[in-house]
C-alpha cells in the first residue's frame, strides 16, 4: 500500500510569521529624517537601536511602512560637557554611555543605572534616545533623566525645540514628541560637588524590566526620588522626600515610606499586584535612604 | 527606499555581497542565505540569546537587526570564532565540564563569553552569571557554563582553579 510522499520541504523564513513588509531607508543626514518624517508621517517608524521597536515589529505589535533607520547618523552620538551640561547624543549606545569616565563624574546616578539595563548584547545596541522616546514605564532611563531634570533636543522640519524631561514623559508609551520629530540629544545638568546618588531595582531575573525601581539624587537644596515600574510614567514621590528633607534618620526614613503611600497608586500587572508593588517600593525606598545616609 | 536593499558586508572575514528583502533578519539571512547554521533563531525577539555574535567586535543579538542594516559592516559567528581557534579553549572547558547537553543555546553562549574572556582577568561567579544573564539555557541549570568560563578564565590568566 502507497502513502503518499510527506511534504518534506522545510519552511523558509518567509513562511513563518516575521515582521511585516516595510520599505526601508538608510538615512546619512538628518535632513533625510526629517524629509522622510514629513512625507510617511505616522506611517514611518525611526530605527535606532531597535531593541523594543524590532520585537514588536517581529511580532507585528507594530507594522508601519517605512523604517528610517538612524544609525549611520554619526551626529547623533557622543558625549561631551558643555558648561553646566552633559551632553548625550541620542543615539549613544548604552554600553558607551556606561563606560564613559564623563558620565561616571558628572553624572553617576545615569552610571549606576545602565548595568540594570537588560544584558550585554542589548546594551551595545540599544540608545539613551531610544529609550526614551521608547517611554517604557519600567525603564530606567526615563526614570533618571526626571530625576536629573534633563532636557531633551527635539528636532524635525519645522525647526529645534528642547523639552525638560518632566514635560517629555504623558502617558503609557507617550510622550511630547510629535510624528514628524526626533530626539537628537540629551543634556543633563552636571551633578554638582557633594551629590549623592543611588539607584536600585528590584526585577525577577537580572535585566528583566524591572517590578520596582527608584532613581535618588541628593543634592544640597534637596532629594529627588522618581519611582518607575509603578505607573503608567516615571512617578517622583514628593512626600516621601518632604519627609527626609530635614535630613536622613531612622525614624524620617520610616515616615517617609509611610508618606509613599501618598505619592503612589500602582497598578497592578501581570509580575504583581498594587499593593506588592507599593510594600517593594517602601523596601527600595529604606534601602535607597540608607545607603544615601552612608554615602 | 526600499523593500529589497543591497548589502556588502564581511561574515568571517569573507567578502559577501547580496539583495535582500529589508524585513529579513540578520539570523534568517546568516543562516538562509549564507547556509550559517551556528547562529540559531531562538525566541526571535531578544530575550533568549541563541543568536548572539559579533557585529563589529561588539556581541549583539541577531533577531534584533536586519541584514539592510548591515552595509559595510564585519560579522563574526560561532563559524568564525571556532575556525579561527579563538575560543578551542572555552570549546575544551564547555567539553570536559559537561557545560551542555541538546546545544541549541551552545553557540549564543560561548560567543557572549568571549566577549567576558576578552576583557581580562579573572570575574568572580556572580560577574560570570551577570554577563550571561541574557542567555538561556533550558537544560544544564546554568552550574556547568559557569564552572567552564571560570575554568578559562582563570586558565587564561595563568591561574591555576581554587
Amino acid at each position: 500500500m502507497l502513502t503518499p510522499a510527506r511534504e518534506t520541504r522545510r519552511a523558509r523564513w518567509e513562511d513563518v510569521l516575521k515582521a511585516p513588509s516595510f520599505a526601508y531607508l538608510r538615512a546619512s543626514s538628518l535632513a533625510q529624517v526629517f524629509d522622510a518624517l514629513a512625507e510617511h508621517g505616522e506611517d514611518a517608524r525611526i530605527l535606532a537601536g531597535g531593541q523594543s521597536l524590532v520585537p514588536a515589529l517581529n511580532m507585528r505589535l507594530s507594522e508601519p511602512r517605512l523604517l528610517i533607520d538612524i544609525n549611520p547618523i554619526a551626529a547623533l552620538t557622543g558625549i561631551e560637557r558643555r558648561g553646566g551640561m552633559l551632553r548625550i547624543g541620542a543615539l549613544t549606545r548604552h554600553s558607551e554611555v556606561g563606560a564613559s569616565p564623563l558620565v561616571a563624574r558628572l553624572a553617576p546616578l545615569i552610571h549606576q543605572a545602565i548595568p540594570h539595563i537588560a544584558h550585554p548584547a542589548i546594551r551595545n545596541r540599544g540608545t539613551f534616545g531610544g529609550s526614551l522616546a521608547q517611554a517604557d514605564p519600567a525603564a530606567e532611563l526615563p526614570a533618571c533623566v526626571l530625576a536629573l531634570d534633563a532636557v531633551l533636543h527635539l528636532a524635525s522640519r519645522r525647526g529645534e525645540r528642547a523639552v525638560s524631561a518632566r514635560d517629555f514623559f504623558r502617558a503609557l508609551y507617550e510622550t511630547a514628541l510629535a510624528p514628524d520629530e526626533v530626539i537628537t540629544a540629551i543634556d543633563v545638568p552636571v551633578a554638582p560637588q557633594g551629590t549623592r546618588s543611588v539607584f536600585v531595582e528590584l526585577a525577577r531575573r537580572r535585566g528583566d524590566y524591572a517590578l520596582v525601581g527608584l532613581a535618588a539624587e541628593a543634592r544640597e537644596v534637596g532629594l529627588r526620588l522618581v519611582f518607575f515600574g509603578v505607573g503608567n510614567k516615571p512617578v517622583e514621590a514628593g512626600a516621601a522626600s518632604a519627609a527626609l528633607a530635614a535630613g536622613i534618620t531612622a525614624e524620617r526614613i520610616a515616615a517617609a515610606q509611610a508618606a509613599l503611600a501618598r505619592d503612589l497608586d500602582p497598578p497592578g500587572d501581570l509580575q504583581a499586584d498594587g499593593a506588592t508593588k507599593l510594600h517593594l517600593a517602601r523596601v527600595l525606598l529604606g534601602r535607597a535612604a540608607r545607603a544615601l545616609m552612608a554615602a | 527606499m526600499s523593500e529589497s536593499v543591497d548589502i556588502r558586508l564581511t561574515v568571517n572575514g569573507q567578502a559577501v555581497a547580496r539583495r535582500v528583502a529589508a524585513r529579513q533578519s540578520l539570523v534568517d539571512f546568516l543562516r538562509e542565505e549564507l547556509g550559517l547554521t551556528g547562529t540559531r533563531a531562538g525566541c526571535e525577539h531578544g530575550v533568549c540569546g541563541a543568536c548572539t555574535l559579533r557585529l563589529d567586535g561588539a556581541i549583539v543579538r541577531a533577531c534584533l537587526l536586519f541584514a539592510a542594516q548591515l552595509d559595510g559592516a564585519s560579522i563574526e559567528t560561532i563559524e568564525g570564532l571556532s575556525r579561527s581557534g579563538e575560543i578551542a579553549d572555552l570549546q575544551a572547558a564547555f567539553h570536559q565540564h559537561n557545560a551542555l547537553q541538546c546545544g541549541f543555546c551552545t553557540a549564543g553562549i560561548l560567543v557572549a563569553a568571549a566577549a567576558l574572556l576578552r576583557r581580562g582577568g579573572v570575574p568572580s561567579r556572580a560577574e560570570i552569571r551577570d554577563f550571561l544573564s541574557g542567555n538561556y539555557c533550558r537544560c544544564t541549570g546554568y552550574h556547568a557554563i559557569i564552572d567552564a568560563v571560570e575554568a578559562t578564565c582563570r586558565a587564561r590568566a595563568g591561574k591555576s582553579a581554587p
